[in-house]
């Protein structure tokens, strides 16, 4: 039988300390959709994804009301529309993505992801088109989101693909430069991208994937540093234990509701994915994580090796706590979805730079950072190289979501609301890279033994 | 199936009974209560039994939030499953 403190305790973690289902993520195939006629195609989509989505939302809500759980999020991540709409004969992918987020208003989801292309190795003309059709498709819904994989262990870096990705960044910004560049928010650049990621702006439904999944994300960076504090000044052995109890405990909260989902909505369950995705309120940071853990500011020396530190026994807990964990699972650090990373910045501590090195042991990468409006097209494919050799190299998921704002600098600030959070503008190295990136080709697939 | 009912607040007269009159109205059995009142603060969690109640899990977790907020306690109601899964292997 449950005992009160444990009953106690478990409802603490939701009340003060924010402990959460960020998500409930449909997947769903629309390869079966395929038509050469664009609106038949259109059409097909959006009756699949209403009639599979159509209680997405109310299950969810009735699994938080019952469990006393928040279920914060559902949304929908559909396949990569580059491959799905490849046979229709169309200059342009505008409409399919208008269609994706009328989908995703009738059946009240708050993003839907998918409009998406995977390139590692070179872009067909279909991926050519959703490419091209991206900042205008982001300018003109509110709520789809957009990836494209650029480069993988196996095939390397698509370079001529890095290069379209700085002026693809920099003309969503500019499109959307009356809510200042937030069509940037909902875009993001993989290395490795996996297939079952719940999370946005990233999620996609893979086409390894069945034909419709549940995938749970789970987050509580508040339980975390609420835990840390007990063992304060305790060695790292009690520190990596504390960490991975947790993850465990978050995990096991977020198996139980995906099995329910999954249960109730007639659709498999796919993974869970146990990320510390931090928002802007006080108490749900992953840099006050980094903070309890010794460290003055994020970005303090010792950061990535406390972040490593976290990242890894996150999994560990994870993954004793659920045979299917995925997606991303780790610690997100996104900036300006994170006041203690947004504090860091401010004070000095934290910069572009250290922020890369971060992503070498951070689930993801160099995420919802505000750059300066003037930022040339060259030197974000640029930033985004940097960051895809290091998942490329490491076999590890890397993604950049910048923001380049325009018409702001750094000592500027911009405000994105809601769990986006807001940011200051982060100073970018001006030194030239133009050159190199107008190279064009592809980086090769690094050498895959003699590690070191 | 089962639930938990935890009910946290100030101490007065009547939590127990209000809440309990609510549950049997509703068919919810009661199995086991555990109350405790530190420096005047009521602490209670009860392990009731959900099978036949009249109503869904989810109208009577929204009705014991209203109840609650009626007696000036905050009142919740959550199936078993989430406290079995976080604390026991």
């Amino acid at each position: 039988m449950i005992t009160i403190t444990e009953a106690r305790q478990t409802n603490e973690m939701i009340q003060e300390e924010n402990l959460d289902v960020r998500t409930i993520t449909m997947g769903i195939n629309i390869l079966d959709c395929a038509d050469t006629d664009e609106k038949k195609f259109c059409k097909k989509i959006y009756d699949k994804i209403t009639t599979k989505a159509k209680d997405l939302v109310k299950t969810g809500e009735d699994i938080a009301r019952e469990f006393g759980v928040p279920v914060v999020n559902k949304r929908i991540s559909v396949t990569p529309v580059a491959i799905a709409a490849s046979a229709c004969r169309t200059d342009n992918y505008v409409k399919i993505a208008e269609t994706l987020d009328k989908a995703a208003k009738e059946v009240g989801v708050n993003f839907i992801g998918g409009f998406s292309a995977l390139v590692q190795k070179g872009m067909t003309e279909s991926d050519q088109k959703l490419v091209d059709s991206a900042p205008q498709a982001l300018a003109a819904t509110e709520r789809v989101c957009s990836s494209i994989n650029v480069g993988s262990s196996r095939s390397g870096i698509d370079m001529d693909a890095v290069a379209q990705m700085g002026h693809l960044i920099k003309k969503t910004a500019e499109l959307t430069k009356e809510q200042d560049s937030l069509g940037c928010a909902k875009f993001v650049v993989f290395c490795n991208a996996v297939e079952d990621n719940p999370f946005m702006a990233g999620a996609f439904h893979g086409v390894g994937e069945r034909d419709c999944a549940i995938n749970v994300g789970v987050s509580g960076p508040g339980v975390v540093k609420k835990a840390l504090e007990e063992v304060r000044g305790a060695d790292f052995e009690t520190l990596c234990e504390t960490v991975k109890k947790t993850a465990f405990r978050i995990t096991r909260v977020g198996q139980l509701v995906a099995r329910e989902a999954a249960t109730r909505l007639g659709v498999p369950f796919g993974i869970i994915d146990l990320s510390l995705a931090p928002t802007p309120a006080v108490g749900d940071s992953v840099a006050e994580i980094l903070q309890t853990m010794g460290l003055e500011q994020a970005g303090a020396p010792g950061t990535t090796a406390a972040l490593a530190i976290l990242n890894d026994n996150v999994k560990k807990g994870g993954i004793m706590a659920s045979s299917y964990v995925g997606g991303l699972s780790g610690a997100f650090i996104p900036v300006s979805e994170d006041h203690g990373m947004i504090e860091a910045v401010e004070a000095g501590a934290l910069t572009l730079e250290k922020l890369e090195a971060m992503t070498c042991v951070c689930s993801v990468g160099l995420d919802m950072i505000a750059i300066p409006g003037d930022t040339s097209a060259e030197t974000i494919s640029a930033l985004i190289a940097d960051e895809m050799a290091i998942g490329m190299v490491n076999n590890k998921t890397t993604a950049v979501r910048v923001i380049p704002v325009c018409g702001k600098g750094v000592g500027d600030t911009v405000t994105f609301g809601g769990l986006l959070g807001y940011a200051p503008i982060m100073s970018v190295n001006k030194f030239g890279c133009a050159d190199f990136i107008k190279r064009g080709g592809r980086i090769p697939a690094p050498v895959h033994s003699f590690k070191n | 199936m089962r639930a938990i009912v935890t009910v946290i607040g100030k101490d007065k007269v009547g939590i127990i009974a209000k809440v309990c009159v609510y549950l049997a109205e509703r068919n919810a059995n009661v199995l086991e209560i555990t109350q405790n009142i530190v420096k005047g603060y009521f602490n209670m969690m009860m392990i009731i039994d959900i099978t036949n109640i009249k109503c869904t899990p989810g109208e009577l977790a929204g009705g014991l939030d209203e109840l609650g907020a009626q007696i000036g306690v905050v009142a919740k109601f959550q199936r078993e499953e989430i406290f079995e899964s976080m604390h026991r292997i």
